[in-house]
This record gives structure tokens, sequence and C-alpha cells, in this order.
């Protein structure tokens, strides 16, 4: 697989709020944008694969798309993986153009949980509820806590996820949240969840993105110039629900980098640069860990050293709190060296989406072009 | 002021509430391998038997991670914060979601404290609460 498969445009709307629009019409302008960047028409798309909203489940939802943007594609889906769905979903596309199934695929995502309804991030957790157990933030405070405490991990470690990005949000100027955060105010922020404080939690936003994925031989036949290969995927399903699960604070994020490094041919020594989901600043901690960048428990000291540059764009935390095919765009952006904060000379960047409460994990090694 | 969610009470799951309200906390085990679990359900993950049967835990168990709310999610959750959300393994392996009845807002709480079952009453349920063995209250 490792190349054969290409992104060949990339697109997204502004991210934050956009109050009146429809989903759908925030995807169709998302897949405009890619069309205009791998500078194609979009009768080529023979391929429609869509993330399921988190604010709205529906049925039909990637045929609804397909409708939208006016295509009878070949191939169509929408896929629940929580937010690791655009890597599986990207992933699922690259074996399909493989196997000649379409030659032309756009894999999208949009919602609009900010000006909508975010009551999915805010809702009752099963019969648990009766004991006062809500909010996804929970599941993530309590693997949070058990990591602390597992590893007596400082405060500082988590501040390092959300300063970095905060950081790197505030130099992007389409980021949703452009206010640079000091380690100072990360330990004076307020409680969420106790051990979550506000800032150890990403952004609640509206905005669609989608990038087109074809084969490496179709793409230098159309004349595309910016192609990025896909060296690598893989997916990891940790499946059962937080309270369930025997180890808090490793998950089958490691078989996904296994995975992905196999096909690609590389280890976590060859990676340049990371686009980690951060919806929260346990989930950076826990995945540079089980993708090998260092060992159980330094996630925080490593992080505070700067030794590998993340989420250069803001990630969830800063740039928008959609759920993750922002991060493969950026993604893109490095590989291709036109990126807001280029990583001089980056010739491997690593991807993860995850969802749920960590229960579903997907990874995305890109290269650089020729 | 409105009702907390009440859990879904059915086939499946009606052993269990019903104990605590006798004041048994139960769980399901595995009459072919041996595999202990909550919350109820009708196959073994372990070795996808369908020969259950329901077991009284001893009700002692450990503190596995928790939480505590600052914010209430609900109204009726205004009262009792701040409030801790507690993960318990019982010593018979199933895990359980649930409050410290002396977490003194949860700053007693320590991973791997021993807690004893304490089922209180929240209107008109029965709940599976724990408390503390050593409360290291000074
Ligand atoms: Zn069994």
């Amino acid at each position: 697989m490792r190349g054969r498969t290409v992104i060949a445009g990339i697109g997204h709307t502004a991210y934050g709020k956009h109050p009146g629009r429809d989903r759908v019409s925030l995807i169709v302008e998302a897949v405009g944008n890619a069309l205009v960047d791998a500078g194609i028409e979009k009768s080529r798309l023979d391929g429609v694969l869509v993330k399921m909203a988190n604010s709205e489940p529906s049925f039909l939802y990637g045929q609804r798309v397909a409708e939208a943007l006016g295509l009878r594609p070949k191939l169509g889906c929408s896929l629940d993986q929580g937010g690791a769905a655009n890597i599986a979903l990207i992933s699922y596309a690259a074996m399909a153009i493989e196997a000649g199934m379409a030659e032309a695929v756009v894999v999208c995502y949009g919602d609009t949980p900010r000006t909508g309804s975010r009551a999915v991030f805010n809702r009752p957790r099963g019969d648990e509820a009766i004991y006062g157990w809500y909010s996804v933030a929970a599941g993530y405070g309590l693997i949070h806590q058990a990591y602390r405490h597992t590893y007596d991990a400082e405060e500082r470690g988590f501040g390092a996820v959300a300063v970095t990005c905060r950081a790197n949000g505030a130099r992007n100027p389409n980021a949703q949240l452009r206010k640079p955060l000091s380690m100072d105010e990360y330990l004076a922020s307020p409680w969420v969840v106790e051990p979550l404080r506000r800032d150890d939690c990403c952004l609640v936003s509206d905005g669609a993105a989608a990038v087109i994925m074809t084969s490496a031989k179709l793409a230098r036949e159309w004349g595309i110039r910016a192609l990025v290969p896909i060296l690598g995927f893989g997916q990891g399903q940790e499946s059962w629900d937080v309270q369930h699960r025997p180890d808090l604070t490793s998950t089958m994020a490691r078989a996904s980098a296994e995975t992905a490094y196999r096909m690609a041919g590389l280890g976590p020594s060859d990676i340049d640069v990371a686009q980690i989901y951060d919806c929260f600043t346990i989930a950076v901690l826990m995945t540079l860990e089980d993708y090998g960048f260092c060992k159980p428990g330094q996630a925080g000291p490593f992080c505070r050293e700067g030794a590998l540059p993340f989420n250069t764009s803001g990630g969830l935390l800063s740039e928008t709190g959609t759920p993750g095919l922002q991060l493969v765009i950026e993604g893109v952006r490095q590989m291709r060296g036109t990126a807001n904060l280029q990583v001089r000379n980056a010739r491997h960047c690593i991807v993860s989406n995850q969802g749920g409460t960590m229960q579903t994990h997907g990874t995305l090694i890109l290269g650089a072009p020729g | 002021m409105s009702e907390l969610p009440r859990p879904q009470i059915d086939e499946i799951s009606r052993p269990y509430w019903e104990g605590l309200e006798q004041g048994r906390l139960l769980y399901q085990h595995c009459r072919s391998c041996g595999h202990n679990w909550l919350p109820a359900r009708q196959t073994c993950s372990a070795c996808l038997s369908t020969q259950l049967e329901w077991l009284q835990s001893r009700g002692q168990g450990r503190i596995v991670s928790w939480v505590v709310y600052h914010v209430a999610y609900h109204d009726a959750l205004k009262d009792r914060l701040p409030y801790d959300v507690t993960l318990v393994e019982l010593a018979e392996g199933p895990r359980v979601l649930t409050n410290i009845v002396n977490s003194r807002g949860g700053k007693a709480l320590r991973i791997d404290a021993r807690v004893d079952l304490a089922i209180e009453r929240e209107g008109d349920m029965s709940l599976a609460r724990f408390r503390l063995v050593e409360d290291a209250a000074p």
C-alpha cells in the first residue's frame, strides 16, 4: 500500500461559529474548497465517505451528503467510530482505490455543535447517571486521574500539551482560539470535572473539512501538483467502556501505530512532526507513549522538552474542536512545505485520531511529495 | 426540580436492582468459565456461554480512579456539589461506578484505597454506594 494512494486536495470552512448553517452545506463548502485545491472537476469524484455527525447520528447520511454534492458515487457510506472515523475512512478509501472500486474519493465531515446542540458532550452516561455520572469529559477525567497516580505525573506535563497547542494556535490566522496560554494560567484554570481543568479540554466548534484521495498514478496523469503520499495507516479498537477496561493508561493506539509503522516501513525515530488528537491533554500524553516516542509515564517531560513538534496548527485545543480531519489537513500542509509553522525538512508526519472515551483509534503516516 | 434519568431496568438487569432493594449487591457469574462481571448481559464476554447465574458480592473493593464534579450537569445534582464519581473494583472482579459516602468532596480518595458497600436510598431507589474503610480524616 505504501505510497500508492495520495492526498490530492484539502479543504475546510472557517472554524468557530456558523449560526444558521446546516451541517451538510458546510460539508459541501469544504468539498468545494478541496476540489479547487486539487484542481479537479467534481465529476471526477466517485467515492463519498462521511464521518457521522457527533451531534446528530442519522441513517443514510453518506447518501444525503452525496445528493447535496450532486453526485451518484460508486462508493459511499457514513461511519461511526467517533473521533477516529476520519482516519478510518481514509484507510478504507485507500484500500478501495487500490482495489479499483473507485478512482477519486472524498472523505469529509461537518457539524454544528457550537451554535446547535452540544448536549452530546454533557449527556448523562447510562444507568450510572443516577450517581451523577455525566459528560464526555468525566470519562477522560478517570483516565487522567489514573495516569497521574500510576506515574506520579506532574500537572505541568499536562499543561505542556495545552501551552504548546495554544501557542501554535495563536500563530495560526485560521484558529478559533488565538489566545496563548502560560503554564501559570493553565495551573490556575478552573476545574471542569476534577482532575480536568478548563484548559485540558478542547474547543467546541462548527465547521467542516474534506480531503480528496486518488492513486499516485492517476494524480500524476491528472497533473495534480501537490500530491502527498499515504505511507501507512492502522487502527486499534479499545472498545470497552472506560470503567470496564483493564488498563486505563494505555490503549489499542499502540497496535494502531504498530500497524501503520509496519506498512510505512518506518519507526518513531523517522517521524519529523506529529498531529495528535487532543480532545483532552491526557489523550496526547498517552498517544505519544503508545506511539513509541517515549516510555510510559514520560510524555509530560517529553512535551516540556519540546522534543517533537506536534499540533503545529493548534490542534483541537486551539485551532478547532472538530473531530480530527483538520489534523490530517495540517499534516498534508507540513508535507507540502506550506504549513504556517513549517517544520524544516519534514519528511514524515504521523497523525492520530481517536474517539469516544478512547474506544477507537486510527493512525495515518504521510510522506513528503517526490 | 426535574429528576435524574432513571436506570433502564429490564428483564436482564432487574435481578441487580431488586438485589439492591433487598440490601444485596449481585453480580453475574459464568458457570462455564468462572468469569464475573457487571452490568448485566445475556452472554459471557470471556467464553460466550449463556450459562449464567447471579451471585452476591461480599461488598469489598478498591478504588481504581475517580473524578470530582464542581459543576452540576443536571439541576438535581446541584445540592451534591462537589461530589465524586468513583470507579471501584469489587474483590470478585466486576467494576462499578459509584459514589464514596465519606469522600469529603473527593479529598479523602486515594487509588487502591479499600472500600465497603454502603447501600443508600435515593428517592425510591436503592443505590450501591461505598464507604472508605480507612478514612484518612484527621
Ligand atoms: Zn464464560
